[in-house]
């Protein structure tokens, strides 16, 4: 997209990040790239907490025996690392940082449409994240992610409420961001920006934005049902007070299913415009794949059910859950097919964010593919609760919505600071994740079709082979992790020798027309779009003319 | 939402800077309260399900526990309610029409209605406190089916003080306009902040029309 607009090239601006440099100036920022900021520190911390756990997790695992801590600790360690990952990474990941840095800017407006409500989300997921904290080091909670009832609301002794309460808040937050994005996209578009013209990241978080506002309330009365009864002993889901925990499990999987959408399609979106920045290429298919996020985000509202094959619901409705599971394949299956449409013919390059791309779309199909076989009747009997699960879901949680996060944090690093990385040390970083995610995961799925039971400590000996390649993968993927925190925060320190020019990779978009860092205000001048969105191919074609 | 407001009186001043003009503001806030509002169908929702799940499997045990229920005070509520839903939209044409003492009139008969609200649900839970139908903190139940029969009044005081809950938020909120109101914060050009705060009022007295039959009347 060009704009017209006067002064970009202006050197003569205050950054967002010139605009103040007191603890206030960011603590009380309504700047929506500041936020971005705020959530981008806080989410990493996470990110390394949550890591930690699973470390502790691969190290038990290392030895058939439960040796280096007893189940119980086991327990705490693989139910913190769920839920701090899910509630506190991935959910708020790519919309939060990048989508709160990138929809306004997209939408060539000036910040979202609510501000101060976008600084009240960074708060109360803050203040979820705090008594997430309290509750691991008071005690640690041991329910899994999941929090199953009876045994979260009866019989576990471990700190289920604190949990359950940051979990509850940190989904306020999420609400929150979503109410923001669909507001902005509806009312705060630039002139000329129309739906059609709009960058598919910005579709993503729409789709996104969606199962945020319909979902996660369902889950936030749920945990508070939940925690009313683990409380007061008080019946909703024990069946020895004549409760239901199937009811549970639906209104947990009511939310908690669509959820992973939350957790992967922000991440098509970012794959969506690497791909097409990269292969110098309209992408192909806009409007299918425009389509496709939004046939996500409603057809996952209606697959909960699969869940819950084994847990006593009808069987009619298992083989309805099967069927409608299975179709969600169709629309991500033309997501993935029209990203490689996109390259075909287009002039690939390699460069970190790519790396990552590519990487996404390889273990994303092997996620989803494993996802179909998870779908159907009578192989989830034998699968249900393996690794098999374990690996298929953290394909597309860590192959995918991971892998995006970093390409989509790459490909945005020189418009967010204004600073370029270390490019071979970004591509060996790329190559480290994807090799090392590979070595942890895929023995995983031979282990749960032998029949390795997930959130057990120990195991029989046989399947020591395939657990100790998981560590050593784990290690390597750790190591993966730990690089881009070192050479993106020293790409900072390097100073003007790094000075990220406005649009470093040539790419097509709003974002890439105004100064890296932006202003505060984003554009110098009101932007006007006057171009169709990723207008590669008429570049390219005047410039053959 | 509450970026609408800013502290001048002139309607061009009170945009805040990230839209272009009022009517980009007026239907920004307008389009982010129904969203907002779609959540609370969502929140309320689960517990809804909960109840009809329920109230499919224990039908006996739901019409004897509802039998206990104070049906004259609850219907008292519901027209306090429904009157207060009045005033609240009256209040909205106040400040439409820009006649400032009607407003703050309009608003403080909507607080008192709604405080007289929960007055009376004060009323209706100390009853239950005094028969035992307190689950968890207060139960005791000599008919039959008592478990079955506590989880009607689980669902009860959790959909009823959720319910109270909201209406607790929406008095803070008429106190804050009520508040912008007298200092004439509101005019016939900037009426924005009082008609979706009357979104919310309206919503939470609808949940309570559907609370009121389901455990009173059936």
């Amino acid at each position: 997209m060009s704009t017209t607009h006067a002064g970009s090239h202006a050197d003569n601006y205050v950054s967002y990040l010139g605009n103040g440099t007191t603890w206030q100036s960011w603590l009380l920022t309504k700047d929506h790239k500041r936020i971005a900021i705020l959530y981008l520190i806080s989410i990493s911390v996470f990110f390394l907490l949550g890591g930690i756990f699973a470390a502790a997790v691969r190290l038990e695992l290392l030895t058939p025996q439960s040796d280096l801590m007893e189940a119980e600790t086991y327990n705490k360690m693989f139910t913190m690392h769920g839920v701090v990952m899910i509630f506190f990474f991935l959910i708020p990941s790519i919309p939060a940082t990048l989508g709160n840095f990138l929809i306004p800017i997209m939408c060539g407006a000036k910040d979202l449409a609510f501000p101060k409500i976008n600084l009240l989300s960074w708060y109360l997921y803050i203040i979820g994240g705090v008594l997430g904290l309290y509750a691991a080091v008071n005690g640690g909670v041991e329910t899994g992610w999941t929090f199953y009832t009876p045994y979260s609301s009866t019989y576990s002794n471990s700190a289920v409420i604190a949990t359950a309460m940051g979990a509850f808040v940190a989904g306020f937050s999420s609400i929150l961001t979503g109410l923001n994005f669909i507001v902005t996209i509806h009312k705060m578009r630039a002139p000329g920006l129309t739906w059609g013209r709009l960058p598919l990241f910005v579709w993503a978080h729409y789709a996104t934005s969606l199962i945020q506002l319909l979902g996660t309330p369902v889950i936030a009365i749920t945990l508070v049902l939940m925690m009313l009864e683990r409380a007061f002993r008080i019946g909703f889901f024990d069946p020895a007070l004549g409760g239901d925990p199937v009811l549970f499990q639906h209104l947990f999987w009511f939310y908690s299913h669509p959820a992973v959408y939350i957790m992967i399609l922000p991440g098509m979106g970012v794959v969506s415009e690497i791909i097409t920045a990269f292969s110098r290429k309209s992408v192909f298919g806009y409007k299918f794949i425009a389509g496709s996020s939004l046939g996500i985000a409603v057809i996952g509202f209606f697959v909960w059910g699969h869940h819950m094959f084994t847990s006593g619901q009808s069987v009619y409705a298992s083989m309805v859950f099967a069927l409608i599971t299975q179709a969600v394949a169709v629309p991500s299956a033309i997501k993935v097919f029209n990203w490689t449409a996109t390259m075909y013919k287009g002039s690939v390059s390699w460069d970190t964010p790519m790396l990552y791309a590519l990487g996404f779309i390889g273990l994303f199909t092997i996620g989803g593919v494993t996802g179909v076989t998870v779908a159907m009747l009578g192989v989830d009997l034998h699968l249900h609760d393996t690794y098999f699960i374990v690996a298929h879901f953290h394909y597309v949680m860590v192959g995918g919505m991971v892998l995006a996060y970093l390409g989509g944090l790459h490909f945005w690093w020189p418009k967010m600071t204004g600073r370029m990385y270390h490019e071979i040390w970004a591509r060996v970083s790329a190559v480290l994740v994807f090799l090392g995610f590979n070595f942890t995961f895929f023995p995983q799925f031979i282990l749960g079709y032998m029949g390795m039971p997930r959130r057990y400590a120990a195991y029989p000996e046989e399947w020591q082979v395939l657990h100790i390649m998981s560590t050593v993968g784990a290690s390597v993927l750790g190591f993966g992790f730990i690089l881009p925190g070192i050479y993106l925060t020293a790409s900072l320190l390097r100073g003007k020798a790094a000075q990220a020019p406005m649009n470093p990779y040539g790419a097509k978009g709003l974002e890439w027309t105004i100064p890296s860092p932006p202003p505060t205000e984003n554009f110098l001048a009101m932007p006007t779009v006057n171009e169709e969105v990723y207008a590669y191919a008429e570049t390219e074609e005047k410039a053959l003319v | 939402m509450s970026e609408a407001v800013a502290h001048h009186t002139h309607p061009e001043e009170h945009v805040a800077h990230q839209f272009h003009d009022a009517q980009q503001q007026y239907d920004s806030s307008t389009l982010g309260m129904w969203l907002f509002l779609l959540t609370e169908i969502m929140f309320f929702g689960g517990m809804f399900g909960a109840y009809a799940v329920y109230r499919v499997w224990y039908p006996e045990a739901f019409k004897l526990a509802a039998s206990t229920t104070n049906v004259p005070l609850g219907a008292f509520n519901t027209v306090v309610l429904i009157v207060s839903s009045l005033t609240m939209a009256l209040a909205v044409q106040s400040a439409q029409l820009g006649k400032k003492n009607r407003l703050v009139l309009m608003l403080i008969l909507t607080m008192v209605f709604g405080a007289a609200f929960l007055g009376v649900k004060g009323i209706e839970y100390t009853e239950k406190w005094h028969h035992h139908h307190v689950p968890g903190l207060n139960w005791q139940w000599e008919g039959e089916g008592p478990r079955e029969v506590q989880i009607l009044f689980c669902l009860y005081f959790a959909m009823t003080g959720m319910h109270a809950i909201h209406m607790v938020v929406g008095l803070g909120i008429m106190l804050w306009l009520l508040i912008n109101a007298r200092r004439g914060e509101y005019t016939a050009s900037y009426y924005n902040p009082v008609e979706i705060s009357g979104l919310y009022w309206h919503f939470v007295d609808i949940v309570w029309i559907f609370l009121f039959p389901l455990l009173y009347l059936i």
